[in-house]
């Protein structure tokens, strides 16, 4: 699957936050077509490898190669130049506008016409290109003129996943997308992640829950205390094997449920921003 | 929450239409059917106690009366819209009106150059008080609190020892003493319905030519003959005392320019989206501080026009312009009929019909010659229902998830 150069592709990165070393020549890189998923104990260095591929931190030392070529990603609309688009935790959607309102906000459609002049909206052509958007995703939602936050948890986390899509982004970064999502709703969104990943774009997910990691991962990126613990191919791994990457600890079970269960406890505060 | 596909959803909903109805009505959806029930009733009591209410003569009296804080409530429906709240407005529709006053009367300006330099001065104070506001994220409440003080120490400075200054240029007091023909007025009527309708038709064909799910045509011809039927009594009942006041207008063509592009321009989609949730709208790129510097502006701005009107009707600016209850009616009309205080809900339709509302009782009570003491103790009354009756509304919608 991984043919050719990477999409994305860090070399060495590191990130100090004063004293503390939140990543240490990190090595990463995701293809078309693929799906890796980023795991890691809380303050591993998942959310911060993220925001600095997202271009909320920028790097100290090491390169980003996009398409092969070397890039500077300073600034969050580097990212999105590049093609990069990321969807947070807290999925940054307005409760008070509709489906098509948040999908289009900040890059609304003006009408043609009279409507030029005194830049009225072109609702029509928004709410059919989203309406496309949707069905191609097989996104179910129940209208499209439902306010957003009438939706379900599963609904919300795809409105704005389909609205990191519209601007035609190559990579697509998901944080915890199934955290506090039910059984129903989590299948959605990983079905959702494996449509990404049929349209050729690279995709990482950041998750605690190592079950759906294992679902819809093709490779498995494990980061503990700020440096690379180990890379796993998604089909000839087990569950153990990454646990003991993610804690650093030889597999024993016990030790690695407990560990887990708090973590799940903690997902939601973490990566808050 | 149903997870069926798109269009049987939307089949469903088609279906159960009078039940989602009675429902929208009593979570607030509809919160416009609301208050024209209460305007209907209000109504009612008042005609009931005293047969002239109702008059020609008086319904025109009461637009008149209300055009100066239906202004400016406009711009606090703007504000609202972000969460914010301007306490200044008062202040400085005083200050505006005062501006006016002194370089027409007492520099000789020409009554438009004056006008134009009052709306200037309230644009200017709104873009100060939203730079402050954003720029140092000082809460709106103390920036324009500070703005309510200092702009009344500014109206007293700019009206001098006199304290009062009489406005009679025919150019500023015809603002709200002009009245149209009869035949000018039913050409307007025709007008206001005509282009109503061809906003609802092309608003229709449009969405066709998109191939979406068209609307349903039955409630496009219900609003239709709302508007007509609201239209064509108000020019028949302003008719058969002065005609169509100039000022009505004035307050009609802010209240639709300003509703359309809150509803239907990128701008006001941005500041429906900083008032819902401001880091999603800066994440989306939106530039927040501009909308809100934007949204203060439109604040002072709208509240200079209400004092021109206020000064041109009573004929003269004095040390109370824009003082007394002029800002806490002005900010309790829209609240309401159901703008939200908590941003992102709400309409421009809600400073006209809270104007109506508050203009109704005051007019009504001075009809009955009741006290201000009573007059203010059933208008907090009112208020006080209404977002009472908002409140329960709000959690309503929340208990059946729907934020």
């Amino acid at each position: 699957m991984a043919a050719g150069t990477p999409l994305l592709e860090l070399e060495g990165v590191s990130k100090a936050f004063g004293p503390v070393q939140a990543l240490d020549r990190v090595d990463f890189a995701v293809s078309a077509g693929e799906v890796v998923g980023l795991v890691g104990d809380n303050g591993a260095g998942k959310s911060t490898l993220v925001k600095t591929i997202a271009g909320i931190h920028s790097a100290d030392t090491g390169a980003i190669r996009f398409e092969g070529r070397e890039v500077s990603i300073s600034r969050p609309q580097d990212a999105t130049d590049l093609g990069i688009a990321t969807v947070y935790q807290d999925l940054a959607l307005c409760d008070n506008l509709d489906v098509v309102a948040n999908l289009f906000l900040g890059r609304e459609e003006v009408s043609p016409g009279i409507g030029t002049a005194s830049r009225q909206l072109d609702e029509a052509r928004m709410e059919h290109q989203t309406g496309e958007l949707l069905s191609n995703l097989a996104v179910t939602i129940p209208s499209l003129r439902s306010e957003v936050g009438t939706l379900s948890g599963g609904q919300r986390q795809q409105v704005a996943v389909a609205r990191s899509l519209l601007g035609e982004p190559k990579v697509v970064l998901l944080d915890e997308p199934t955290a506090a999502l039910g059984v129903a709703q989590t299948a959605q969104v990983l079905n959702l992640i494996r449509r990404l990943r049929e349209r050729e774009l690279g995709v990482v997910v950041i998750s605690h829950n190592l079950v759906d990691v294992f679902e819809v991962a093709d490779r498995i990126f494990v980061l503990r205390l700020g440096q690379a613990a180990g890379e796993f191919a998604a089909e000839s791994t087990t569950e153990e094997h990454v646990v003991s990457a993610i804690t650093g600890l030889g597999a024993e079970g016990e030790k690695q449920n407990g560990r887990e269960d708090e973590e799940r406890a903690d997902a939601n505060g973490e990566e808050g921003r | 929450m149903s997870d069926a596909a798109t269009g049987t959803a939307d089949s469903s909903e088609a279906a159960t239409r009078p039940k989602e109805t009675v429902r929208r009505l009593v979570q607030g959806d509809l919160a416009s059917l609301r208050v024209v029930i209460g305007l209907a009733l209000i109504w009612a009591i008042f005609q009931f106690e005293n047969d002239r209410f109702l008059s020609a003569q008086n319904l025109t009296n009461l637009l008149l009366q209300i055009t100066a804080t239906g202004l400016i409530s406009i711009g606090i429906v703007y504000v609202l819209l972000l969460g914010e709240i301007d306490l200044s407005v008062g202040a400085v529709s005083g200050l505006a009106a005062a501006v006016m006053a002194v370089l027409n009367v007492k520099h000789g300006w020409n009554p438009y150059l004056a006008i134009a330099a009052a709306v200037a001065v309230g644009m200017a104070i709104g873009v100060l008080q939203g730079s402050l506001f954003s720029r140092f994220a000082v809460p709106s409440f103390v920036v324009t609190l500070a703005g309510l003080l200092a702009w009344q120490g500014a109206l007293l400075q700019v009206l001098g020892s006199t304290g009062s200054i009489n406005v009679n240029d025919p150019k500023i007091t015809g603002l709200t003493e002009t009245f149209y023909s009869h035949t000018v007025g039913w050409i307007m009527a025709a007008l206001i319905v005509g282009g109503y309708g061809a906003v609802l038709f092309l608003g229709h064909r449009r969405r066709a030519a998109a191939g979406l799910q068209a609307e349903n045509l039955t409630g496009l011809i219900v609003r239709f003959v709302l508007v007509a039927v609201v239209t064509i009594v108000t020019v028949n009942v302003l008719n058969s005392y002065h005609g169509v006041p100039l000022a009505v207008l004035i307050l009609l063509a802010f209240v639709v320019g300003m509703e359309f592009v809150v509803k239907r321009t990128g701008f006001g989609r941005h500041v429906f989206a900083v008032g819902g949730n401001a880091e999603a709208a800066r994440r989306a790129g939106i530039r927040v501080n501009g909308i809100r510097i934007a949204v203060f502006g439109i604040a002072g701005t709208m509240a200079a026009i209400g004092g021109i009107m206020a000064a041109s009707r009573l004929l003269a600016v004095n040390q109370n312009s824009g003082g007394n209850e002029l800002l806490l009616l002005a900010i309790a009309g829209p609240v309401i009929a159901g703008t939200s205080l908590f941003g992102g809900r709400g309409s421009v339709w809600t400073a006209l019909m809270g104007a109506l509302v508050i203009g109704s009782i005051s007019n009504g009570m001075d009809l009955l010659a009741l006290s201000s003491a009573v007059k203010f103790m059933v208008t907090g009354g009112v208020l006080l229902l209404a977002v009472l009756v908002d409140a329960i509304a709000r959690n309503q919608r929340s208990a059946t998830g729907r934020v």
